[in-house]
């Protein structure tokens, strides 16, 4: 018996995050972590820990787990098809994995990112003061079949089976921008049709950024392909040379020449993140002074999200097999539930 | 040389510019194309918000012209971090300041042109030269780190002479790999990390300039100095069996 998460299969993109690590974008290392942040902070929530316990973050496909000893789980972020011995179980909310149990994480119903939290957090060693993997940078590697995670000690409480409700954002929508650096680059007539085209997002698209497409012509400035290179940021809208437009995510370059017609509001980017290709996509530019009231808002909800907790009610038509089932824990009676979710 | 060239700032209202970068953060330029004192402008400014000690704080960088900053715009709002900083401008001149101390000299040989670099022909081509000029010039020319951005440890060196004036190019090159050289806008690009770049692949060195597990994992540092020599495929292949550093050497500058 042993505190650690063991990775059965994993699909391509299953990766250790945080929220990143600060303090090195003078050397050209973005902060990196978690691409979308909320997930972690809801993940955090569930389990009743601190949001910088790291977590698993699943793009597109999760994997099969087992858990070394009897352990508290957490799922948030895009919804998956999940299951613990077959028996279906309830994404945005908290579940016991007995020792020894298959936890099996299938592919993404709607959305990008999935994120598997554990009770303490995974305890990888720490590399330049975080434990996120930075695919771009070379900071750790996607997980593979094998591999085998430390995890810390739970915090006192983390409870199975709650439940939390969550701000939508898998399926694109409106994102809020602020003006930044560069959006003077851009003629007025052209920031009037980024905000009025209809977007989608490209099949383009990883942790450092996702590409946009629309039938329209693109976006242009004459002196587009000489400025100067500037500092990027997480939420920048960069415009390449043929005039396509790409939102720089969590694992970005720290500088780049290409103008930015606007940033996205940092709560918004889950938003982007999150949008499947294909998934439609408007942005919308607001006021400095309209982010900061948004900021307040989002920081007392993120602050209040513990007492959103309710206890999770099963669905009976995704119970495998009723009577099997211990009602009172909410822990299954043991192998009998290995068939076929329904 | 270029990188000792007093250059001269033209006295000028508009700069040092103060502008708020994306949400939660102030960028501080001083000026609108490159200058070495306005590079190194960026570097003092920078280096004095981080001895301020500000609270609310979380992060600063410089890039080539310019010191960013990000903070917390709900502990601080932007006026009065505007006001902090327009007050920190206005102490001193800084495009006067120092270069950073403890400044190097490297030595990072090349592979210019052939399958390594395939764009060496394209971009001497656009920079007026033939490959045998291009190459002497690439490999002669003492430049400066300005600014470690876009990856880990990846400077931007510069000036090139003004040959080198060539743009990026429209279209992505989806990748070129660690160590590629690459040019535009009279400056060079050490790749850090297999990355899609506009710039034009000219060149292949054999260092990692990003090395995580290292004690210092961040080979260079803005106001390094360095000299890319020419050398042969077997010979830069060598060099990359022996070390991260691919043949690399650094002395003390004074």
């Amino acid at each position: 018996m042993s505190r650690e998460l063991i990775i059965h299969s994993s699909g391509p993109g299953v990766t250790v995050q945080d929220m990143g690590r600060p303090g090195y974008l003078g050397f050209g290392l973005s902060r990196g972590g978690a691409a979308d942040r909320m997930a972690l902070l809801e993940g955090a929530a569930l389990l009743g820990q601190w949001a910088d316990c790291a977590a698993l973050e699943m793009a597109g496909m999760g994997g099969t787990f087992e858990a070394g000893e009897d352990m508290v789980i957490a799922l948030t972020g895009a919804p998956m098809k999940a299951s613990i011995d077959g028996a279906r179980i309830a994404w945005n909310a908290s579940h016991a994995l007995p020792q020894g149990a298959r936890l099996s994480i299938g592919a993404v119903e709607q959305g990008s990112y999935g994120y598997l939290h554990l009770a303490g957090g995974i305890d990888t060693p720490e590399l330049l003061g975080a434990r996120g993997t930075h695919l771009a940078a070379g900071l750790g590697r996607a997980l593979k079949a094998g591999d085998r995670l430390p995890v810390g000690p739970p915090a006192r409480g983390a409870a199975a089976n709650l439940t939390l409700p969550v701000s939508p954002r898998f399926a694109g929508g409106t994102v809020r921008v602020v003006p930044s650096l560069q959006t003077e680059v851009f003629p007025p007539e052209e920031i009037a049709r980024f905000e009025a085209t209809a977007f989608t997002r490209d099949t383009r698209g990883n942790r450092m950024g996702v590409r946009l497409v629309s039938p329209d012509k693109g976006f242009g400035t004459d002196s587009g392909l000489s400025i100067l290179s500037e500092v990027i940021i997480p939420g920048d809208i960069q415009v390449t040379g043929d005039g396509t437009p790409f939102v720089l995510l969590t694992e970005c370059q720290t500088t780049g020449g290409y103008p930015r017609i606007g940033s996205v509001l940092p709560y918004d980017l889950p938003i982007v993140a999150q949008a499947q290709a294909g998934v439609p996509l408007r942005f919308r530019f607001i006021t400095l002074e309209e982010g900061v009231q948004i900021a307040r808002r989002e920081q007392a909800r993120a602050e209040g999200l513990r007492k959103l907790r309710r206890p999770l009610i099963r669905d009976p038509r995704h119970m495998a097999d009723l009577i099997s089932y211990q009602l009172i824990s909410g822990v299954t009676a043991g192998h009998d539930m290995e068939k076929a979710d329904t | 040389m270029p990188c000792n060239e007093v250059g001269v700032m033209p006295k000028d209202a508009s700069w040092p510019s103060l502008r708020t970068a994306g949400f939660d953060g102030f960028l501080v330029s001083f000026a609108r194309s490159l200058s070495e004192p306005a590079n190194r402008a960026a570097l003092a400014f920078r280096a004095a918000v981080e001895q301020a000690g500000w609270a609310g704080v979380h992060e600063t960088s410089t890039s080539l012209v310019s010191t960013y900053l990000r903070f917390d715009p709900l502990w601080e709002t932007h006026d009065e971090m505007r006001a902090r900083l327009a007050k920190l401008i206005d102490t001193r001149d800084w495009f006067d300041a120092p270069l950073p101390e403890g400044r190097r000299l490297w030595r990072i040989p090349t592979v210019y042109g052939t399958d390594l670099a395939p764009q060496l022909g394209e971009a001497a081509k656009m920079a007026g030269l033939s490959e045998a000029a291009a190459i002497a010039s690439l490999s002669e020319t003492r430049v400066r780190v300005q600014t470690i951005g876009f990856a880990p440890g990846q400077p931007y060196l510069g000036e090139l002479p003004a040959d080198w004036d060539i743009p990026r190019q429209s279209e992505l090159t989806a990748r070129v790999p660690v160590g590629a050289l690459t040019v535009a806008i009279r400056q060079i690009v050490l790749f850090s990390v297999t990355a899609p770049t506009g710039w034009r692949h000219v060149g292949q060195t054999a260092i990692r300039l990003f090395q995580p597990e290292a004690e210092h994992p961040f080979v260079l540092r803005p106001g390094d100095e360095v000299i890319f020599p020419a050398t042969t495929p077997e010979a830069l292949s060598n060099m990359r069996d022996a070390g991260p550093m691919g043949g690399a050497e650094a002395e003390a500058l004074k």
